[in-house]
């Protein structure tokens, strides 16, 4: 399953990311996962949420340079190794990774991790073949990390 | 202490005769271009009846619109086979305006650029390193003939690489130097990080700072540093470029060489001349070029004439320094550069919203442009790579036009003043 990532462009300043948060708290936008890569002045906030349109709908709408991008959210057992199982059979079909970041679910049990790719049809059903489990966004908004802790 | 003692210390009576026989001269001359033969006729202008200095507004004035339009023949008095040399305005890569000379012209020209070298205190002992831009920009080749007429030893080392230039000043004992104020100050940052002192270990004496508006602390500053006397002056391609005003020993405002040009100060807007002192557009008329005479040039620098007389004797008037512009040129480590310049290629790359700020800032003695640049909503695709490739595309673009290497800012959309009515375009924050 495909899901979406919401990609805020933004200046490298004090409060854009604040700007950012403040605009999902309001929505009541839960937030997954979150990286940000910058080049000096700028970067792009990368977001994984439980509603993405929604929450792509508030910031265009709170003037935010925003747009979903595609990728797999792809669960992975949290033990040594479990990621690698995932990038070796990524690069035997040689799909390029552009951007990945992953969150744990459940401590020593479950992770997922995020992958942005260049043939994302094809990496979904490789994945698929091989028994790796995808979420979409209406799975990710389901999940409740570290629930065996409660 | 004068190169031509009768015509610099000239009775301002018979120096204006002097001026309006050339200005007759000149008349005569440029109604066979095509511009001023066209002009005169369309304002029936009859130029027998231009008999005093009083009579010159009724002459047309001429802008660089003109000369664009006329480009690049338009102007020209003579066949083409006279014209021995060209120069151009610095920085515009696009459609530069051009100027035509002589060999009359070259030889005019190089001996105001001497008699302004020598008021200052150049001699043929000299040892004169010319570190400016040879080449379309008229400061380079300029600075060097009038070197050459004086006979000082000229090093034409031209502009930048700053440790070949401490090392040609200090094997060859150089005395003189012209150069960028801006680039005066850069160069004193590489004079102390390699521990060489200016003071105690060049000749260094005399220093034409030129091609960039300057303030009399930045002047004061570099002075200090380097224990030379600095001399402004002032020039435009469309003037010959360097020679037209410049400082004696009194360093009080730049003598305007009178026997070579008629030099008026208008209101920018009402085109009336301002009462002498006051501040307005100086008008420049050439009165001794044949190849493309220009008559009542509009050169959009800001400036006053300086009342009395100057105690070095000099008659020739003295104007102050160039306080602003009527228009929004920039200068910038010695390039004119329009905002319109930087509009025109950012609005033909993809990606690039509506809106752009400039922002000219001096650091460690630098100068430095920084674009900040709007980027479209639409053509954010989500990675960084995309943003890069397109920051990198617009410093290169950039680079191509304005000849210098902007620093690129990416910014949102909306982020910056709407580029409807007046928006402020330039934030210059260079400061002494």
């Amino acid at each position: 399953m495909i899901t979406y990532q919401l990609s805020i462009f933004a200046e490298n300043k004090p409060g854009r990311l604040a700007a950012v948060t403040q605009v999902l708290a309001k929505e009541k936008i839960n937030i997954r996962a979150t990286t940000i890569a910058t080049s000096d002045t700028f970067g792009v906030i990368n977001l994984i949420v439980d509603n993405p349109q929604r929450a792509k709908d508030a910031l265009t709408k709170a003037g935010m340079t925003v747009t979903l991008n595609r990728v797999l959210a792809v669960v992975i057992p949290d033990q040594p190794g479990g990621l690698d199982k995932l990038t070796q059979l990524l690069v035997s079909e040689e799909i390029n990774i552009n951007n990945a970041y992953g969150f744990v679910l459940e401590g020593r049990r479950k992770a997922v991790f995020v992958v942005s790719v260049d043939q994302i049809e094809k990496a979904e059903k490789l994945l698929e073949k091989n028994g790796f489990q995808t979420l979409d966004a209406e799975a990710l908004s389901a999940v409740e990390p570290f629930h065996h802790l409660k | 202490m004068y190169w031509e003692k009768e015509i610099e210390t000239m009775d301002r009576g018979s120096l204006e005769k002097l001026q309006m026989a050339r200005l007759g001269e000149t008349l005569a001359r440029v109604k066979n271009s095509v511009h001023y033969g066209k002009r005169f006729a369309e304002l029936g202008l009859d130029t027998a009846k231009i008999r005093t200095l009083a009579d010159l507004e009724r002459l047309p004035l001429t802008t660089k619109e003109d000369l664009r339009e006329q480009w690049p023949y338009g102007f020209l008095t003579c066949s083409r086979d006279e014209i021995i040399r060209m120069h151009s305005s610095s920085g515009t890569t696009g459609r530069a305006t051009v100027i035509f000379h002589t060999a009359n012209d070259i030889a005019a020209w190089t001996n105001l650029l001497a008699r302004s070298m020598f008021m200052a205190g150049m001699r043929r002992s000299d040892v004169f390193q010319n570190m400016m831009t040879y080449g379309l920009f008229t400061g380079g080749l300029g600075f060097h003939y009038g070197a050459e007429e004086i006979g000082a030893l000229v090093i034409p080392a031209g502009a930048g690489n700053s440790k070949r230039q401490i090392q040609l000043m200090q094997d060859f004992e150089t005395t003189a130097i012209h150069i960028i104020p801006s680039y005066a100050l850069h160069l004193s940052t590489v004079f102390t990080e390699t521990g060489i002192d200016p003071r105690r270990d060049t000749k260094l004496k005399i220093a034409f700072l030129g091609a960039e508006p300057h303030s009399e602390n930045m002047r004061r500053k570099i002075e200090d540093f380097y224990g030379f006397k600095g001399f402004n002056s002032y020039g435009l391609s469309e003037m010959n470029g360097p020679g037209m005003a410049f400082e004696c020993p009194e360093q009080r405002g730049m003598h305007v060489w009178e026997d070579n040009y008629i030099i008026e100060v208008i209101d920018p807007l009402t085109l009336r001349p301002v009462p002498e002192g006051e501040e307005g557009e100086l008008i420049a008329t050439t009165l001794l070029r044949e190849g493309m005479p220009i008559l009542r040039y509009r050169t959009k620098d800001l400036t006053r004439i300086i009342p009395g007389p100057c105690p070095c004797g000099r008659t020739h008037r003295r104007i102050e320094r160039i306080t602003g512009r009527t228009d929004d040129m920039m200068i910038l480590k010695g390039v004119n550069i329009f905002p319109i310049q930087i509009e025109k290629r950012l609005m033909e790359i993809p990606g690039v919203g509506v809106n752009f700020l400039i922002i000219l800032e001096r650091e460690n003695y630098n100068d430095q442009m920084t674009v900040k640049v709007e980027v479209q909503r639409d053509f954010f695709g989500g990675d960084l790579q995309q943003l890069e490739i397109l920051r990198r595309r617009i410093v290169e673009e950039l680079k191509s036009d304005i000849l210098i290497t902007p620093r690129v800012d990416l910014v949102e959309q909306d982020s910056l003043p709407k580029s409807e009515g007046k928006a402020v375009r330039v934030i210059d924050n260079r400061k002494d």
